[in-house]
């Protein structure tokens, strides 16, 4: 853009609150910069504005930070409504070797099957391919060892179906050990 | 059949205190692992995957825990006769219900009695009194400390998806691109059926080539025919051959029926047809 639109603040924020509702995927702060020529200072002030607004609406939206952009989405509270709407179900939960393999995944990735089996005590292949098919995780190219076994991590799909915004959110490992003494 | 499995799997247990050397945890006035109940939990919460079901521990590791806690042992002074003896109770309990059981299981029990054997071992006599002495367990407890740590990460997971369930983003905005039920068109659906066709024809023709006919057989078969016929092309003979082995049967066939019967091969020209001919007996 040649120049630079003078928008108010406000009409800052209800473009943001524009863009990100017909996103189909969380928007970043940085495309929201780029498509609107802004800079991220303003662009960030307009979402915490927006964010509190919907805070004190207490409507039946929020708006949320996941897998590094943000998305308007609607309030767990009305869960049950919305599935009586949707006529939908829950999907399929992971079975809890697939969980146990995603979490050894998502906290020491990139990894190798011989090193999920080394935690795990058990062959993890079946594990691995199912979550290879709901693209919760991907591979990592190889690890310059004998054999160059395929590294996986953790995909965004991942940090959408979690709810997280990056994976530094994820609690520490060693939080862990709190809990289990 | 499980009742009566866990009545004899207490009596075995009380051979093993005579060789536990360890101090011994106050014993459970009852065997707390009751079959029928664990079972029932299940019923009541089968759609909780993470509810730990019988046959269906995520691996060795697991299972080992779950004996632990079920003990109310301390995992740092884990009582490893005892554990070992109902891991290999478990171990038979699943082989005796039919369920697989995975060699991964099979290495932790093997690994189990290696160190239960270590700690049989009397302390060498000739080492220092002040010697500090490895726990032949200390490997097994480090695992388990650190195998516990992802169960919980697991079980934290499994929170977070199933808060992540109740949140609705906004559905796609409608095109022909973002609809997969759409985006294929009448061509698309043409193919594939014509892949399936196709590949089903082959099946067919496989299931076919299976007849196989014994010497025998075509030897009845062709004198059959050219008595019939009184003459019969060899090349169309053959040519009716399904497989290379029925092919070979034929050939076989041939050149007996010419040696048996009253039939001779005639090529009326060179590499012409062959025919097979019968011919009168000749009356000597």
């Amino acid at each position: 853009m040649a120049e630079q639109p003078a928008r108010s603040p406000a009409e800052l924020v209800a473009v943001v609150e524009a863009i990100i509702f017909v996103g189909d995927e969380p928007v970043t702060v940085k495309l929201l910069a780029d498509v609107l020529d802004e800079d991220r200072q303003s662009i960030e002030a307009a979402i915490e504005q927006l964010s509190a607004e919907y805070e004190s609406r207490e409507g039946g939206l929020q708006l949320r930070e996941v897998a590094g952009g943000w998305q308007i989405a609607t309030r767990t509270e009305f869960h049950e409504e919305i599935r009586d709407f949707l006529k939908t179900r829950p999907s399929a939960k992971l079975s809890l070797a697939s969980l146990e393999t995603l979490a050894v995944i998502a906290y020491k990735q990139p990894v190798t099957v011989p090193e999920i089996l080394e935690i795990r005590g058990v062959q993890s292949a079946s594990a691995i391919k199912t979550l290879l098919e709901k693209r919760l995780i991907v591979t990592k190219g190889h690890k310059e060892t004998v054999g160059r076994p395929m590294l996986y991590g953790t995909s965004k799909e991942f940090l959408l179906q979690f709810g997280l915004k990056d994976l530094t959110e994820l609690p520490s490992i060693e939080d862990f050990e709190d809990l289990v003494q | 059949m499980p009742r009566v499995y866990f009545d004899c799997l207490a009596s075995s247990r009380l051979s093993v205190f005579a060789l536990e050397f360890l101090p011994v945890q106050p014993q459970p006035e009852k065997y707390n692992f009751d079959f029928k109940k664990e079972t029932a939990e299940i019923v009541a919460e089968s759609r909780d995957e993470l509810n730990l079901k019988l046959g269906e521990f995520a691996g060795p590791l697991d299972l080992l825990l779950y004996l632990i806690r079920q003990e109310q042992a301390d995992i740092f002074d884990i009582p490893i006769a005892r554990i070992t003896d109902e891991y290999l109770n478990y171990i038979r309990l699943m082989k005796s219900l039919d369920i697989a059981v995975a060699a991964d299981f099979l290495v932790m029990a093997a690994q189990l009695i290696e160190i239960k054997s270590k700690m049989l071992l009397p302390r060498d006599p000739l080492a220092e009194e002040d010697e500090e002495i490895e726990d032949p367990r200390q490997e097994l407890i480090d695992r388990l400390l650190e195998y516990e740590k992802f169960k919980s990460a697991a079980q934290m997971l499994y929170e977070k998806s199933t808060v992540e369930q109740a949140v609705f983003a906004r559905g796609k905005i409608e095109s022909d691109d973002a609809n997969a039920e759409i985006s294929a068109s009448v061509f698309d659906l043409l193919s594939v059926f014509q892949k399936v066709a196709a590949r089903h024809k082959e099946e067919v023709k496989l299931e076919i080539q299976r007849e196989e006919i014994s010497l025998a057989e075509m030897i009845r078969n062709l004198k059959k025919r050219i008595f019939e016929d009184a003459e019969l092309s060899l090349l169309a003979f053959f040519e009716e051959m399904h497989s290379h082995r029925e092919l070979v049967t034929a050939f076989i066939a041939v050149l007996e029926i010419v040696r048996t019967e009253d039939v001779k091969l005639i090529q009326k020209k060179t590499f012409g047809d062959i025919l097979l001919k019968r011919v009168e007996p000749a009356h000597s």
